[in-house]
């Protein structure tokens, strides 16, 4: 196996280092509970684990052929959506609501940067650059990436209606994407739509809570939904790559009654109606991108173009 | 009353969360954490404590909900057995002739 990619590296670091900070904190509460009656094994908890007896399954989900021109600029177009909001997600850890909160959205950044790496190593192929040449040495118009994965964070529930938005598009995008007859991108498009079934529950439920809770969280839950859907209708155009893509792409313009019947019964529950507004005009395909991006990539690129090569 | 670890300070209630490793193995205690109910205890379980394949199952009790022993009665409670070698079954010398024991 390769070095892991230095994305995922970092990344996973510092949620690993989120993840043991909970541990601590959890294990503090405990401590200081009383005791419960039974004694903690040195095993018990976690059952018995040993690292070296971990068998790791393979980080990147590869097929056996290189794509070809249109294909390479299709896979680049969906690991760019995802690199895009991964690299905005990570910002939230220390800073969500609560820690658990943090390792939560972490989690999906991490989910999310899977797909990218799988995507963007499929798509390089074809002009033999690595996942990583793609993500830090790429400048802003020669990405991809839809206008709703580069908008900001803005307070939680910014973030939650991002969530809500991109995880049902990308859930009924795998789902049909996994159908592709190119073979690497079914089997991306299979492993990854698990992951974001599970992003729009946690998105949904948050949708829920805020637009139900306080009159404060729905003021803002109103107000995060009604800023982010303008980019909702990008993520259905047809460009003309798709028609040369038949069978092998999933036409945007077929997601659209899918991916709002998924929207629409939460929106339902929560009380919410659709928003309505401008439709932001796009062009995130074509390398037109809002003012977002290109301090988001700065951030994310900064440090592998100070140090090119560097590994650890 | 306050369960045990949980802090006025914190917004959300303490949880205690239990996870079964593989079929068959009953649920353990691994740790707490904090949720705003019990839906979302259950996504936060999931995402603290599974995130290296250690789950197939989780339960999430309310920390209060647990009626916990009195740690100062720690006597009183649990020392009774000592010299009661009888209740172990190493006590017992095997009956010659026995078979099947």
């Amino acid at each position: 196996m390769s070095t892991p990619s230095r994305t995922d590296a970092v990344t996973d670091v510092v949620t690993d280092v989120v993840t043991d900070a909970a541990g601590g904190v959890v294990t503090d509460a405990a401590t200081h509970a009383p005791d419960r009656g039974h004694d903690h094994g040195e095993n018990e908890g976690h059952g018995h684990v040993e690292v070296d007896g971990v068998e790791l399954s393979a980080e990147l989900v590869e097929g056996p052929s290189v794509a070809s021109h249109d294909v390479a600029e299709y896979a680049l177009w969906l690991g760019d959506d995802s690199l895009v909001l991964a690299q905005q997600l990570g910002w939230w850890i220390s800073r969500a609501p609560e820690l658990e909160e943090d390792i939560a959205l972490g989690n999906i950044a991490l989910d999310l940067i899977g797909h990218a790496r799988s995507l963007l190593h499929y798509s390089g192929a074809e002009s033999d650059r690595t996942e990583d040449d793609l993500a830090y040495w790429r400048t802003e118009p020669e990405f991809r990436s839809a206008h709703l994965f580069e908008q900001p964070n803005g307070d939680f529930a910014h973030t939650i209606a991002r969530q809500f938005i991109a995880a049902n598009y990308l859930f009924e995008l795998y789902s049909r994407l996994a159908g592709s007859a190119d073979a690497t991108l079914a089997a991306i498009a299979a492993k990854a739509v698990k992951e974001v079934d599970y992003h729009r529950d946690h998105a949904a439920q948050w949708v829920l809570r805020l637009a139900l809770g306080t009159e404060e969280s729905r003021a803002r839950m109103i107000c995060g939904l009604g800023d982010l859907w303008p980019f909702l209708d990008e993520l259905f155009v047809d460009e003309p790559l798709i028609d040369r893509l038949e069978g092998v792409a999933v036409r945007p313009s077929t997601l659209r009654g899918p991916a709002w019947d998924a929207m629409a019964p939460v929106l339902r529950e929560a009380g919410l109606d659709e928003p309505r507004g401008f439709i932001s005009s796009g062009g995130g395909r074509r390398g037109d991108h809002s003012e977002n991006l290109g301090p988001l990539l700065a951030e994310m690129q900064v440090l592998a173009r100070s140090h090119p090569g560097a590994s650890w | 009353m306050s369960a045990p670890g949980a802090s006025e300070k914190e917004v959300w209630p303490l949880w205690e969360v239990f996870v079964r490793s593989s079929r068959g193995i009953s649920h353990t205690h691994v740790g707490s954490l904090h949720a705003p109910d019990a839906t979302l205890a259950v996504r936060n379980a999931r995402d603290l404590y599974t995130r290296r394949n250690e789950g197939v199952s989780i339960w999430v009790v309310p920390a209060e909900a647990i009626t916990t022993s009195d740690p100062d009665a720690k006597g009183a409670f649990f020392e009774s057995p000592a010299g009661k070698n009888y209740r172990h079954a190493s006590y017992y010398v095997k009956s010659e002739g026995v078979k099947h024991l």
